[in-house]
């Protein structure tokens, strides 16, 4: 039987003094990838008669490196903070919902950690 | 998990079907909500159908009439019957608002009244808003200073900051935004929802008032403040016309502009 008064339910564990970064660089992040993924989108649209050995060389472009890690970072963190906001909104046991926010937050840099050693490969070894 | 479908003691199913008026007239049929703790039931649509040609204009004037006329059981909360008590807020044809302030003449069809979407129910349209006027608390909704006030006169506030608290200070708290937002029926228990932060905003802004960094420091939570998912639902349904999207967007830019 739950005896605590309303307000002392509301009130609860007090304010987390947290969520302004989360909400500033989901923003940031949003920002960022809207000029990143058209530079993306046009690059690949441009090279539709391309080779394999074209696309290297376009990967190997230290430009092109560096926009790409840039558009790599900026896309998992944008996905990690936007899953984290869904898994917080729907998944309410506590036990499942830090579990959760493990698994997806560890999944998210290992795949961020793949795309990026993806373009490092071919920008140094080809 | 968030549940998505009804629990099986809260599943409506289809209840009494009251004679019509017999003086005809206008006929208009209301297909509304009813659930009482008294019994085991679940919560039944009952069908009454009024003469409005006899009846104000309102939608609280036809539950005042059946409430007379036809069926003394039903029961809502109503007062000022002129949109600023709050009291008869429900959902009405699918959109939170004021039975007092809704005209008939503006429905199609049936007109389909339940009580204010999930929340608890104490019967019939009255829900269970005991947790929301916790919320409300809270926030502490009052001026708090350490300045003592001047012994001669009232705090002194510019026309440009009065101006400031337009658009907030009508709030009348009928709690239509935050059960129309869906972030608050998920996480309604963290989440203050768009009423209370209105209510918050209204406090911060008010150039009077110096405690601003104690309120901010209080919401910044990513539960409190940041459910907010810029759904919209709250302005849209506002009976009152005010907007507790951008009161809550205006907290969310002060919380980065302290930060830089």
């Amino acid at each position: 039987m739950n005896m605590r008064t309303q307000l002392g339910e509301v009130r609860g564990l007090g304010s987390a003094k947290t969520g302004t970064s989360h909400f500033w660089m989901q923003r940031l992040t949003a920002l960022a990838l809207i000029p990143l993924t058209l530079w993306f989108v046009a690059s690949l649209a441009s090279m539709g008669s391309a080779d394999y050995a074209d696309a290297v060389a376009w990967v190997k472009s230290p430009l092109t490196s560096i926009l790409l890690l840039a558009l790599i970072a900026a896309t998992f963190h944008h996905m990690q903070l936007g899953l984290q906001v869904i898994i917080e909104d729907y998944v309410h046991a506590e036990g499942l919902k830090i579990a959760s926010l493990i698994v997806m937050k560890c999944g998210s840099v290992l795949l961020g950690l793949a795309a990026a050693f993806a373009v490092l490969k071919v920008a140094f070894e080809g | 998990m968030a549940e998505f479908t009804l629990p099986a003691n809260s599943k409506i199913k289809q209840g009494k079907e009251w004679p019509a008026s017999a003086s005809g007239g206008a006929p208009q049929t209301f297909r509304i909500y009813r659930w009482t703790a008294e019994d085991d039931e679940n919560p039944k649509i009952d069908t009454y159908t009024i003469d409005t040609s006899d009846c104000g204009p309102m939608v609280l004037d036809a539950l005042i009439k059946i409430k007379t006329e036809i069926d003394p059981t039903l029961t809502f909360r109503r007062s000022c019957r002129e949109g600023i008590c709050g009291s008869c807020a429900m959902n009405i044809d699918g959109t939170n608002t004021l039975a007092c302030t809704k005209y008939i003449s503006d429905m199609k069809g049936d007109v389909k009244i339940y009580p204010l979407p999930h929340m608890k129910v104490v019967k019939d349209l009255v829900p269970d808003l005991n947790a929301a006027y916790a919320q409300l608390a809270s926030i502490e909704p009052w001026m708090k200073t350490e300045t003592a006030a001047p012994p001669d006169r009232e705090r002194l506030q510019s026309p440009e900051d009065r101006k400031k608290l337009d658009g907030l200070y009508e709030c009348i708290l009928c709690f239509c935004c935050s059960t129309s937002c869906p972030s608050y029926w998920w996480n309604g228990d963290r989440y203050l929802g768009p009423a209370i932060l209105l209510q918050a905003y209204r406090w911060i802004v008010d150039s009077r008032d110096e405690h601003t960094g104690e309120r901010l420091d209080n919401l910044e939570d990513p539960f409190r403040l940041y459910r907010c998912h810029t759904i919209m639902n709250c302005s849209k349904t506002c009976p009152k016309g005010l907007n507790p999207a951008k009161a809550i967007a205006e907290i969310k830019k002060l919380m980065v502009e302290r930060q830089y």
